[in-house]
């Protein structure tokens, strides 16, 4: 069977190593299009394990198609920033264009539609990926010629609009300030790794990913665990729908970010860096990969780093395939160890015991560029920016209804007034900062500053103009959610998708009062009750809007007079007389 | 699967924890869930089981250690910690988490043969809930009646991962692994399709590790009948307390 075949070389490639599923997975789809029950079966027997195991992985990402599916396949961004910029729009004319709908399987068809939530390009969209490629700023006039390029067999990376801009709207002297290569990693390897450590505790550097630990502390703690090995790895999963400064850096300063990574070795005695990349940014690979070559080649990674004896340290990049809770620093180590992407019990840390068991460092894309740079630079010189306890500069990806759409580079302490300002959106209604998991601020809000004291955020900034219709905004954004969760835990898997339809009956015009107080202790417990951050945030859409925006809320229910969705004194007596008991009363119980 | 499952190490010394004001021993490193029960004191729980590794799959058991939730099956006691337990807030947000389970499956408990015996059933009861207050989600859940002896009535199942540890853990076998992700996720079985293909024995650990009417074995129904099943005269938890 031409299955066995390709799958048997594939795990022969990897070595038949278990934890390379992922990139094995990775490779079988893209040779045969799609993962049958029969690859996974095969993929199973050539590695010796449970294929509900191999099933349990492959099953859980969004981009691995179980059955086959057209040769071209166009992922539409569907995200908020998406859908206010006319991707549904964009929807209809593919549809028209051909023939087929979205979500449809049709193995006959060359052109499969899918959408897929954000993939990093809301300051150019409406945005999607064809076979991979970006395609942005999307109109609907360019659908057919996009269409026919893909049924022509063309070279689809020709396209007008195959072009992804890495306009940084301002630079500033941390991330996008011009750098020398290698320039962070001659300076660490003049220090030891408790120097390196006590530069970044000086410079007060708190990670950029969202938890603003402080990044000398868990280099401290990853190299104080006792293991004879340690792990660095980036997280360049950047999920969080309007974000994409990541992008950004891994397109404009990929030696920054590969400098960071190799002072963090340098610091807790690692040999081995991982990046994980999601895999919307696919396109981005050649050339990291071809920067991880220079690299080697210029004695910036390998053995001996810049001449000093027994510093060897080399990086390779992991491919995602489609799961925004991959960004949770546990679920990615689960990920990069071939498995579905649910995150860890915790304790332990992953500084004690993360990849494959090991001490590991996970740092946020920008976080290490911030070390890179505190190395030539000094940690006083960094701890002079910004404010007291938010150093250094915070890249922000603006996105929504503002003229100036970018990345910007700025200093810590900028109130969201003087963003806006700066973004042209004066006339903001709210801001949604920190992306669907941070908050939705509303106008009373304005004067308060980005920092981690006051408004932290790891960067999606979303505008949204006075005429958007907000309620349905934090409506797709809980959707988003519920397509995420990854479903290990009861209160997120199961509460994520009743605070949508909740919120959806309310927009409906069937919601009434009491639909609002059940709104708002449904969130909290999903907030309180949920094993991770996904879970634990997702709520935030709606809590945030039902404080900051009551009267949105009130505009849209019925009094409660007569329109009870349920009786319940006549379903507890119904309830009673099918089970021919009474209820417990909670009296008989201790 | 390694890592998820890890039984958190323990290293023997005693400590003590504060729990609702009450000091209790423990064991440094054993889980606050049962270091809380072996003082006779009953924390929720559902996902849970004895001599298995924790799932922290439901929530249930969720308490909170020094101001902040986690679940206390994961979480390992140390010295001085100070827990909150039995509380209204707490009971209140389980008993909403149980509310969801009933309504993400679908549950017929006036006609399932593990009325009485069930542990989603006997929790509805102890943390008095009376009926789910969200709708019904009606999603459509295979029954897998294959087997000669075992059934697998995805209706029922809550996702607790218990017969997918115990087949691992105690029965050395694979039968059972998830699918899926978020609302979609299912409980999955070691064959193309159908238990039929697996090589569970209806005497295997996994069976009896289920805590509803999801894994059964066959012809066994209402051999002890109603008013004589274990949830039937002392609530869920009570053995625990004794
Ligand atoms: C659901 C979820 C998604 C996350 N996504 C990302 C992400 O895409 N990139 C990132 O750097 N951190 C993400 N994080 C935070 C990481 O868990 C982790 O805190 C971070 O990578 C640590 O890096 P830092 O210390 O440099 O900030 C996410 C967290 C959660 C709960
Ligand atoms: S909170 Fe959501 S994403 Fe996190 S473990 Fe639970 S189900 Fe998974
Ligand atoms: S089949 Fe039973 S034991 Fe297995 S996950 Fe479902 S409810 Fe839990
Ligand atoms: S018993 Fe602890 S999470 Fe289920």
């Amino acid at each position: 069977m031409v299955e066995t075949d390709v799958v048997n070389r594939i795990v022969q490639q990897f070595g038949g190593d278990r934890t390379r599923l992922l990139d094995m997975a990775r490779a079988v789809h893209a040779e045969l299009g799609h993962i049958s029950e029969e690859t996974v079966a095969a993929l199973a027997k050539a590695l010796d394990v449970p294929r509900v195991e191999v099933r349990d992985m492959v099953s859980f990402y969004a981009f691995f198609f179980r059955e086959p599916h057209g040769t071209n396949v166009i992922y539409l961004c569907h995200a908020v920033v998406e859908r206010m910029q006319g991707a549904d729009d964009i929807a209809r004319a593919l549809e028209e264009a051909t023939g087929t709908t979205f979500g449809a399987s049709d193995p006959d068809a060359d052109i499969t539609l899918r959408y897929t939530s954000c993939i990093g390009l809301s300051d150019q969209a409406p945005s999607a990926l064809v076979n991979g490629v970006p395609v942005t700023n999307l109109t609907v006039d360019d659908v057919p010629e996009l269409v026919a390029a893909l049924r022509g067999g063309r070279d689809i990376t020709r396209l007008r609009q195959a072009q992804v801009g890495n306009d940084v709207r301002t630079a500033g002297q941390v991330i996008f300030a011009p750098t020398e290569r290698g320039a962070a990693v001659r300076k660490a390897v003049t220090m030891t790794p408790d120097a390196i450590i006590e530069e970044l505790n000086v410079a007060r550097l708190r990670g950029r990913g969202g938890a603003g630990f402080p990044t000398a502390m868990k280099w401290k703690f990853c190299r104080q665990a006792k293991e004879d090995v340690h792990y660095v790895v980036c997280n360049a999963d950047e999920g969080e729908p309007g974000t994409f400064k990541d992008r950004a850096i891994l397109a404009l300063q990929p030696n920054l970010v590969f400098g960071g990574m190799t002072v963090a070795a340098r610091a807790l005695g690692a040999r081995k860096g991982i990046l994980y990349l999601r895999a919307e940014y696919e396109y981005l690979l050649r050339d990291l990969e071809s920067e991880l070559d220079k690299r080697r080649h210029l004695g910036l990674l390998g053995d001996n780093i810049c001449g000093c004896e027994g510093f060897d340290f080399d990086i390779r990049i992991q491919l995602g395939a489609g799961a925004y809770i991959c960004g949770e620093e546990s679920a990615l180590i689960e990920s990069l160890e071939g498995k579905r992407g649910a995150p860890r019990a915790r304790p332990p840390f992953p500084v004690e015991h993360g990849y494959l068991g090991k001490p590991t460092s996970v740092n946020n894309v920008e976080t290490l560029c911030c070390a890179a740079r505190i190395l030539v630079e000094g940690g006083a010189w960094f701890a002079d920016i910004g404010t007291k306890d938010s150093t250094g500069t915070k890249l922000l990806s603006v996105s929504g209804d503002c003229t100036k759409p970018g990345v910007y580079e700025l200093e810590y302490g900028l109130t969201v007034l003087q963003l806006l300002e700066r973004v042209g959106a004066e006339n903001a209604q709210a801001v949604q900062m920190g992306g669907p998991s941070g908050q939705c601020l509303a106008r009373k809000d304005f004067a308060r500053s980005i920092s981690f004291e006051d408004l932290p955020t790891g960067g999606s900034v979303i505008i949204f103009g006075p005429e958007r219709d907000l309620l349905e905004a934090m409506r797709q954004f809980t959707a988003f959610f519920a397509e995420e969760s990854c479903g290990w835990c009861a209160p997120c898997r199961v509460g994520t998708t009743l605070l949508e339809k909740c919120l959806q009956k309310i927009l409906d015009g069937k919601g009434t009062f009491s639909d609002l107080e059940a709104l708002e202790t449904l969130g909290e417990t999903v907030k309180t009750m949920s094993r991770c951050g996904l879970g634990q945030t997702a709520a935030n859409p709606i809590l945030t809007t039902l404080r900051n925006f009551p009267i949105l809320y009130a505009d849209r229910v019925r009094s409660d007079d007569g329109v009870m969705a349920f009786d319940l004194e006549r379903a507890k007596e119904e309830c009673c007389s099918v089970a021919g008991r009474a209820p417990a009363t909670g009296e008989e119980t201790p | 699967m390694s890592a998820q499952n890890d039984t958190p190490e323990t290293s023997g010394e005693t400590v003590k924890l504060l729990i609702d004001g009450v000091e209790i021993p423990a064991r440094e490193g054993q889980t606050i869930l049962e270091a809380a029960a072996d003082a006779g004191i009953y924390v929720p729980r559902l996902c849970y089981r004895e001599g298995l590794p924790p799932g922290g799959h439901c929530r249930i058991c969720t308490v909170k250690v020094n101001g902040r939730p986690t679940s206390a099956c994961t979480f390992p006691a140390s010295e001085g910690l100070v827990l909150e337990n039995n509380t209204d807030e707490l009971n209140t947000m389980r008993r909403q988490v149980v509310e969801m389970l009933f309504v993400e499956g679908n549950h017929v408990c006036p006609s399932c043969e593990a009325s009485g015996d069930c542990e989603l059933q006997a929790l509805g009861y102890r943390l008095g809930m009376i009926a789910p207050q969200y709708p019904y989600q009606n999603t459509t859940r295979e029954l897998d009646a294959s087997h000669p002896d075992v059934m697998l009535d995805r209706n029922r199942c809550v996702l607790c991962g218990r017969c997918a540890r115990a087949s691992r853990e105690l029965d050395g076998k694979s039968v059972f692994g998830f699918e899926g992700r978020g609302i979609g996720k299912r409980i999955a079985v070691n064959a193309s399709h159908g238990l039929a293909g697996t090589d569970i024995d209806a005497a295997d650990e996994a069976v009896a590790a289920c805590p509803t009417g999801c894994l059964l074995v066959k012809r066994q129904a209402n051999l002890i009948p109603v008013g004589k099943r274990t949830y039937d005269k002392t609530p869920i938890g009570t053995d625990v307390e004794a």
